[in-house]
């Protein structure tokens, strides 16, 4: 549903006038960003607000925990950004992808590190008190890296560059997913086991 | 006895690079030993390089220190690691706007404009954001050891995703700042275009910052051990009578 609010937002908003690609690589990014930080922080916090978190606490040990939730943002995060690379392409004019492999590479990466990000930001959350407006402001530090990458390597799928070119930035978003993977596998410990 | 020492010995320091920073003359040909040679592009631009890049070197000192404590609370559980954890991150915020505002006032001058998203611009912005997002964590948690485990955890999490910002993209990606990848200098303008002069007085500034930074942080930490101590006095006064 916030997916096709978004997206005819910003279609009204341009009304007639074309734009470019550069553009349209942004705004498909700030429409995932955003669809992200309403949807996926709802991984713990609904378990504190229905009371279930000391039961899992009891039967599973965090990593069991963690890799659970996060294979359900992972879901969810395909999902939501299938529907809005489909919506994107079927709106969108200029959304002509001439690398094709390069754009779903750069999708699949990049939703991996969404993905984790989100749900370790989401852990993070749930134990603090404020659990709304307190998410985008924790996670866009964390996810700014990612994005500006991955909105760099889309550029590039609309100009068509080869794998040889990108491969640098390429290199920098698997870094990235593998770096906060890590790291949150280690710190999830910490937030689990008041 | 000690410590008055260090403080006058800084305070003279500290004053010597402001002075000296700021009045001595920039010329063509540096004779005498204080003055300064002419660099072209930066002219009389180039004297807030003893301001603004100790500022910029601190803000990634305190975010290492802060993370160090974080990384050292979590192993220890010690409530005064966190409290040096956070002075040092209020510092870190401290050093980082002032980094962020001579950055732009040079950026004026030198490149036209106060911000113009410069790869350099982004990544103290990013450092800016998660210092505040920090803040906005910590105090909206109300429970001590929890506030501590939680900002530790996040203060990491924003560790090991940091040296994107600061070391990986303004050297990949073009930018007007030293050190970028279309730089044709080759290298950082301290090496080269400096004359002796120039370099004492910018490493006699980077080290009288970073002592300064050590200090105020030193009294940061204790005045919050303190004041956490004189707060769990106050709600439970121990038997010998103190507080309550």
């Amino acid at each position: 549903m916030f997916i096709i609010v978004a997206i005819s937002v910003i279609l009204f908003s341009i009304g007639n006038e074309k734009i470019n690609e550069s553009l349209t690589g942004g705004l498909f990014w700030v429409v995932i960003f955003f669809t992200a930080m309403s949807g996926l922080s709802r991984a713990f916090v609904s378990e504190e607000e229905r009371g279930t978190t000391l039961t899992l606490q009891l039967i599973a040990s965090p990593t069991v925990v963690f890799t659970g939730k996060l294979l359900f943002n992972l879901i969810l995060v395909f999902c939501m950004n299938t529907v809005i690379a489909l919506l994107y392409s079927a709106m969108f004019e200029s959304f002509v992808l001439k690398n094709f492999g390069l754009f779903l590479a750069t999708f699949i990466l990049g939703n991996i590190g969404l993905a984790v990000a989100s749900t370790i930001i989401a852990a993070i959350i749930s134990k603090a008190g404020a659990k709304g407006t307190l998410y985008p402001v924790l996670s866009f530090p964390i996810l700014l890296p990612l994005i500006l990458t991955s909105v760099q390597l889309t550029l590039f799928a609309f100009d068509g560059t080869s794998f040889e070119t990108a491969k640098f930035e390429l290199a920098i978003v698997v870094g990235y997913d593998v770096i906060i993977t890590t790291a949150s596998y280690m710190l999830f410990d910490f937030i689990w086991k008041d | 006895m000690k410590s008055i020492t260090w403080k006058i010995f800084l305070y003279l320091l500290l004053v010597f690079v402001s002075v000296a920073g700021i009045t001595f003359p920039i010329v063509e040909k540096p004779v005498a030993w204080y003055e300064f040679p002419f660099i072209p592009g930066l002219e009389e631009n180039a004297k807030i390089i003893f301001f603004h890049v100790p500022t910029a070197w601190l803000t990634v000192i305190a975010f290492l220190m802060s993370s160090f404590f974080s990384f050292k609370y979590l192993r220890r559980k010690n409530l005064d690691d966190d409290a040096k954890a956070y002075a040092s991150a209020q510092l870190g915020m401290i050093f980082c706007i002032l980094a962020t505002v001579t950055g732009a006032v040079w950026a004026k001058f030198a490149w036209g404009s106060y911000w113009s998203w410069d790869p350099r611009q982004t990544s103290i912005f990013a450092l800016l954001l998660i210092y505040g997002a920090l803040f906005a964590l910590r105090s909206s948690i109300e429970s001590e050891e929890k506030r501590a485990t939680l900002s530790a955890v996040y203060s990491l999490i924003a560790f090991v995703t940091v040296p994107f910002f600061i070391f990986i993209m303004p050297r990949i990606m073009k930018g007007l700042h030293p050190g970028s990848a279309d730089d044709t200098n080759a290298g950082p303008v301290v090496d080269f275009k400096m004359n002796s002069s120039m370099q004492l007085i910018f490493f006699l500034s980077l080290i009288g910052f970073t002592i300064l930074y050590f200090w105020m942080w030193k009294v940061g930490y204790k005045s919050i051990i303190y004041r956490d101590k004189l707060n769990k006095q106050l709600i439970t006064p121990d038997i010998s009578g103190q507080g309550g």
